[in-house]
């Protein structure tokens, strides 16, 4: 009897979790997919969430600071740790990247600071939907240059 | 040379924390052949009775001495590893790769130095120096009580030091030179054959985002927090071991899990302070991984906390200590794995690294060791009591322990899941900050609930009557308190939730106060304040405790005021412009660009700050550019109330073009109470932690009360 009462409550707070759980994972999740892999799906990832990642080129970033409007197109990179290897690292693969005109594009448009890390070759990671044209508008927008903090060896000297 | 002793001495450390381990296990073959002896296997119980007829008083003390004075020498040759390598951080010796990577010519001495915490090796070299001065710390103690215990001690701080010295010596060296080889410049311990040594001229430089007073005492504040929970866990195993299974090990360690968590407390809320202040996005925790990897270890640390005095009162929940106490080691392992290697991408992945598979190893089997040795002795750790009532002390802090496990799963499912969708639908999903605003926020509720009902509850058995008795006058106080910030702040529902909890919370603690200092008042005849003062001296831990949870509750307003409060505008001024947001009109006057101390470029805008025509001040947000890493840092100009923070940040300017200067402009409320709640944090850690001039007397002295206490209800 007096072990009943405990395993009800615990049983109720595992339910709640669960639903908890299982609810808040519906609501916010987000697909994290490469360039090539948002084309491929094509118009069913229309108005979804996503979580996407790509080579900044830099000659398409325009920055319109009067609206905060900060347009850029980013090229696909792949995603499996892998593949990046065969491609000498991530540092490289982006730069091949930004250089294969062969790659597939996407134009990403956000509103806001433009971030201090935005240049050429960087990986961005850009969060929010694709509108029907396939232009991404992001939410949010995440920056990482791998060939500043990875590449530990320094240049040859001159 | 230096850096060639740095790594010798590094080697020899490494030897010794592997020789104390293998001693002290040795010296106490006794407790080995028990264990092995209940392996089933007949070579296993040969091998045990050997050992068994090995064991003699003399040479089980000699060679327990002998480990201890070994594990007693790792912290001087760690110290000399350390200085070594802030020498050579500090002299500019770039021809070490690590001192090339963290450090640059143009940054102070106190930045070099504080590198040494900056890039993974060196950081790894620090956990270990910390460990060491820790176990040293243990191992001076008297032990005379507690003769059994030391060995196992000292086995487990030296299996941790060692893997953590291994790791540094072995894999991530900060002592490695950079050699020019025939293909290009490498980094190698040993000069390679036709290879000449190789000196940069100059450092990649610390990354700027790193050159911050928050960032320069969150991660020694972390480490502090998280080497300190070896200590309670290496008396955990002594105990499982020697099989001296009662509250022994949990009496002996309560202070190191109350300094504990005061460093992951302190280390968590600095690293908040530090985004605050240094990344520009208006916020202080995103739910990144790594933060949630510093969090885990926090969430079953607190269990334990609070768990840990259900088995001191009651004797129940042991199997439950040693579990959360085992789940917490390994959540500091994967912690400082994770906040050091950046396997995931994330704000702090500035270092990457092949260690993953040796850390994950390491912590898979001292986890599957640990909770073994608890099956082992499952029997053992019976419970000596039944809960009965639901209402009771020890339900409700059972029920506080199943919240914070609740969130540390919505924690660790927020973290894999994007690895197990993959693996089952193939697609690559994650979750963001919202999932874990949306689960935990009703789970955070909750243990704010029972935090203002358990303090009145009583040990052994409460009833709605008896609870609603001493908590109806506070419960009416806080729906007041409620019903006048609807009418004067917000019918925000969520918002009213959590500030009916705050005020909930807060009354009843000040009513416990109050209701303590009256009782002394009346029996002894004190004034208000020396009763005050008696009462809390009495039970620190319990009165420094309520301390804590009203700082908490402060820091829950300054949560609940960012969180649902939070306005922002953003756009671009000329000079002489205006914009206005929550009351405040911000004037744009200045802006100028110069070269700052340490070489980089300061784009520094003036702005005048009023409140209709009241004149508040200047505000000066500023982007610096640092042209050694190329990169660039938004620092906000931040004018800081109680009420809330002004907060903007320079977004662009261009000198040649006339478009005037971009702004993003936050308004932040109550955010300070954040601050200050954490403050107040400090204070009730330190009244319920400081040691006592005679510990073992008065823990036997509340144990003698509390028994009373308990046969009274």
């Amino acid at each position: 009897m007096k072990l009943n009462k405990f395993v009800i409550g615990g049983l109720l707070i595992l339910g709640a979790v669960v639903f908890l759980i299982a609810n808040a994972t519906k609501d916010a999740s987000q697909y994290f997919m490469t360039v090539d892999e948002l084309k491929a799906e094509g118009p069913t990832m229309v108005d979804k969430n996503l979580r996407v990642s790509g080579a900044v080129i830099g000659d398409t970033i325009q920055y319109d600071p009067s609206t905060l409007t900060l347009t850029f197109e980013v090229a696909h990179v792949p995603a499996e740790d892998a593949t990046l290897k065969d491609e000498g690292g991530l540092a490289e693969a982006l730069h091949q990247a930004t250089i294969d005109p062969s790659r597939s594009r996407m134009t990403v448009v956000y509103v806001g600071v433009k971030p201090d890390l935005l240049r050429n070759e960087a990986q961005a990671i850009v969060t929010g939907y694709v509108d029907a044209d396939g232009v991404f508008h992001a939410e949010e927008l995440l920056l990482k240059c791998p060939t500043r903090y990875e590449e530990a060896v320094p240049e040859q000297a001159g | 040379m230096i850096a060639n002793l740095g790594f010798g001495i590094l080697l020899v450390t490494f030897f010794v924390t592997v020789y104390s381990a293998v001693t002290a296990a040795a010296s106490n073959p006794k407790g080995l052949a028990r264990l092995l002896g209940s392996i089933p296997s007949p070579r296993a119980k040969r091998f045990a009775d050997e050992l068994e007829k090995m064991e003699t008083p003399q040479r089980a003390a000699s060679m327990a001495e002998s480990a201890r004075r070994a594990m007693l020498l790792t912290f001087p040759l760690l110290t000399i590893t350390s200085l070594l390598l802030i020498y050579l951080l500090v002299n500019d010796h770039y021809e070490v790769q690590f001192v090339y990577e963290v450090t640059s010519r143009s940054m102070p001495t106190y930045l070099k130095i504080t590198a040494w915490w900056g890039g993974q090796a060196g950081s790894l070299l620090f956990w270990s120096w910390l460990m060491s001065a820790f176990a040293s710390l243990v191992t001076l103690r008297k032990w005379d009580r507690d003769r059994e215990f030391l060995p196992w001690v000292i086995f487990v701080s030296c299996v941790t030091l060692a893997f953590f010295v291994g790791m540094t010596a072995f894999f991530e060296n900060p002592f490695r030179v950079f050699y020019q080889t025939e293909t290009g410049v490498e980094a190698h311990f040993f000069q390679p054959a036709n290879s000449i040594p190789f000196t940069p001229e100059d450092g990649r430089g610390l990354n700027p985002l790193l050159r911050h007073p928050g960032m320069i005492i969150h991660p020694p504040l972390l480490y502090l927090g998280f080497v300190s929970y070896v200590i309670p866990f290496a008396f955990a195993i002594a105990a499982l071991i020697t099989g001296r299974t009662d509250d022994r090990w949990i009496r002996l360690t309560r202070r190191w899990s109350l300094w504990a968590w005061l460093f992951l407390t302190f280390g968590l809320v600095l690293g908040g302070r530090w985004a605050y202040d240094v990344l520009g996005w208006g916020g202080y925790w995103g739910w990144d991984p790594v933060e949630i990897a510093a969090f885990m270890p926090w969430l079953t640390g607190t269990a334990f906390l609070h768990s840990v005095m259900i088995q001191e009162k009651r004797g129940m929940l042991k199997h439950w200590n040693m579990l959360l106490i085992i789940l917490t080691y390994d959540l500091v392992i994967f912690g400082t794995f994770l906040t050091r290697s950046g396997v995931l991408s994330s704000v702090h992945a500035f270092a990457q690294s092949a260690i993953g598979p040796l850390f994950f190893a390491y912590i898979a089997i001292t986890l599957i060791v640990s909770v073994a040795l608890v099956i082992y002795r499952w029997g053992e750790l019976k419970s000596e009591t039944e809960m009965n009532s639901l209402l009771s002390r020890e339900a409700l802090f059972l029920f506080n322990n199943l919240l914070f496990m609740s969130i540390l799963v919505v924690c660790f499912w927020g973290v894999i899941y994007p690895l197990t969708s993959e693996l089952f639908t193939g697609s690559k999903v994650t979750v963001g900050p919202a999932f874990y605003e949306r689960a935990n926020g009703p789970l955070f509720a909750g243990l704010m609930f029972l935090m203002g009902i358990a303090p009145l509850s009583a040990w052994g058995h409460s009833t709605v009557k008896t609870l609603g008795r001493a908590m109806w006058l506070p419960t009416v106080a806080a729906v007041l308190v409620t019903a006048a910030i609807f009418v004067t702040y917000t019918h925000n529902v969520y918002a009213l939730i959590g500030f009916f909890l705050v005020a909930f919370v807060i009354l009843i603690t000040l009513y416990e106060y109050w209701r303590g200092s009256r009782a002394r008042m009346k029996i002894h005849g004190e004034n208000i304040f020396t009763a005050f003062w008696n009462l809390t001296a009495r039970d620190r831990r319990r009165y420094g405790g309520y301390i804590v949870h009203i700082s908490m509750m402060l820091m829950a307003i300054g949560i609940l005021g960012i969180e649902l409060f939070q306005m922002e505008t953003q756009g671009t001024l000329e000079v002489g412009q205006q914009k206005s947001i929550g009351g405040y009109d911000v004037v744009y006057k200045d802006i100028a660009r110069f070269t700052g101390p340490d070489g980089r470029e300061v784009t520094r805008a003036v702005l005048s700050i009023y409140r209709g025509q009241e004149y508040l001040g200047d505000l000066h947000p500023r982007i610096d550019y640092y042209w050694d890493s190329q990169q660039s840092m938004t620092i906000p100009g931040q004018r800081a109330t109680m009420k809330d923070d002004l907060y903007i940040l320079l977004v662009n300017w261009e000198p040649a073009a006339a478009t005037g200067a971009t702004f993003k402009i936050y308004v932040n409320p109550l955010v300070n109470w954040l601050w200050m709640g954490s403050l107040l944090f400090l204070i009730g850690i330190i009244i319920a932690a400081w040691p006592d001039k005679d510990p073992e007397r008065i823990a036997v002295r509340t144990e003698k009360r509390a028994r009373q206490a308990s046969a009274a209800d």
